[in-house]
C-alpha cells in the first residue's frame, strides 16, 4: 500500500513551552547528568547563567509537544501500532535557561515508502521569546507495513 | 579535564547501568509515557522481551558522553543518531566515540551505544566546539 504524501510541507499551529528549574533538574537526574551547571542553581549562577542549564537534550521535552500533534494527525496517517522512532537530530545554536519561554513549530518534511516501510521525517524549529532560532529537531519516524 | 580533541582520537567511554526503575523515572522526566517503557505485561503483550529502552533516553547518554570529554553542555552544537537493537534494562550500556576530522575549531565525532553485542544507537555523528 503506497504511503499518502500529501501532508508533506503541513505546518502546525506554534507550541509555547515555559522552561522550568526543577523539570530540568528532574531530566538532567534521569538522563544521569552530574555538572552542577544543570542541577544546582548556586553553581549556574557562578558561572555567569540566570539559573539551571537545560541539558542540551532537554530539547526533546520541549520539542515533544509539538511534535505529537503532527504524528496523531489523521492527514498523515500513521498507524501507531507500526511505529518506530528510527532516528534523530538536533542542531543546538545556544544553551537554553530556566525562565525561558520557548516556542516550537513542527512541520511535516518528507514522507516517502521504499520496500513497505513508510519513512516520515518532521522538522521541528525551537525559538525564543526574540525570534530567535534555539534548536531545530528533525524527528524521523518509520512505519512498518506501509 | 578536557579530552584531546584531533582526527583519530578516541574519547572517554560512557559506562552506565540503567536500574530496574530507570524508565519510570525517565517517563516522567521526559513525558514519554509508552506503555513498552514502564509496563512489563504490556511491553511482553507486543511481543518485546519485556520493558525497553526509551531511544532518547540512550541518545541523551551519547550526548554526555560528548558534552562530559569535551567539558561542558555549550560544545555540543549537533547529534544524529539511529535507534536500532532494542535497549534493556539492568545491563551495561557502554558509548564510544572516535574523532573523525577537525576543522575551524569544531571536531565531528562519530559514536555507537551499545548493550554487550547489541548496538542500541548506531552512526551517531556530533559536532563538538573544540575546548
Amino acid at each position: 500500500m503506497p504511503v499518502n504524501t500529501d501532508a508533506i510541507g503541513k505546518r502546525y499551529d506554534p507550541v509555547v513551552y515555559a522552561v522550568g528549574r526543577e523539570k530540568i533538574k528532574e531530566f538532567a537526574a534521569a538522563t544521569g547528568e552530574t555538572n552542577p551547571l544543570h542541577l544546582d542553581v548556586a553553581a549556574a549562577r557562578a558561572a555567569g547563567h540566570a539559573d539551571v542549564v537545560a541539558p542540551p537534550m532537554f530539547a526533546v521535552v520541549y520539542q515533544q509537544p509539538s511534535v505529537g500533534p503532527a504524528l496523531f494527525d489523521p492527514e498523515v496517517g500513521i498507524d501507531f501500532a507500526m511505529l518506530v522512532h528510527s532516528g534523530q537530530e538536533f542542531r543546538w545554536e545556544r544553551l537554553v535557561i530556566a525562565g525561558e519561554e520557548l516556542t516550537t513549530t513542527t512541520s511535516v518534511q518528507a514522507i516517502s515508502e521504499k520496500g513497505g516501510l513508510g519513512f516520515y521525517d518532521f522538522e521541528v524549529a525551537t525559538v525564543d521569546e526574540a525570534g530567535e532560532p534555539v534548536v531545530t529537531g528533525i524527528w524521523k519516524m518509520l512505519v512498518r507495513g506501509a | 579535564m578536557a579530552a584531546e580533541f584531533e582526527p583519530g582520537a578516541e574519547l572517554p567511554a560512557l559506562k552506565t547501568t540503567p536500574d530496574r526503575f530507570l524508565t519510570v523515572r525517565y517517563a516522567g522526566a521526559s513525558g514519554d509515557f509508552n506503555p513498552i517503557h514502564i509496563d512489563e505485561q504490556f511491553a511482553q503483550s507486543v511481543g518485546l522481551p519485556g520493558r525497553i529502552l526509551h531511544g532518547l533516553w540512550s541518545m541523551a547518554q551519547v550526548a554526555r558522553a560528548q558534552t562530559e570529554a569535551a567539558g561542558g553542555p555549550q560544545a555540543l552544537r549537533a547529534l544524529s543518531v539511529q535507534f536500532r537493537g532494542m535497549g534493556v534494562l539492568e545491563q551495561e550500556v557502554v558509548v564510544t566515540s572516535k574523532v573523525k576530522a577537525v576543522a575551524d575549531g569544531v571536531a565531528t565525532v562519530s559514536a555507537e551505544a551499545r548493550q554487550g553485542d547489541t548496538r542500541i544507537i548506531r552512526n551517531a555523528v556530533a559536532e563538538i566546539v573544540v575546548p
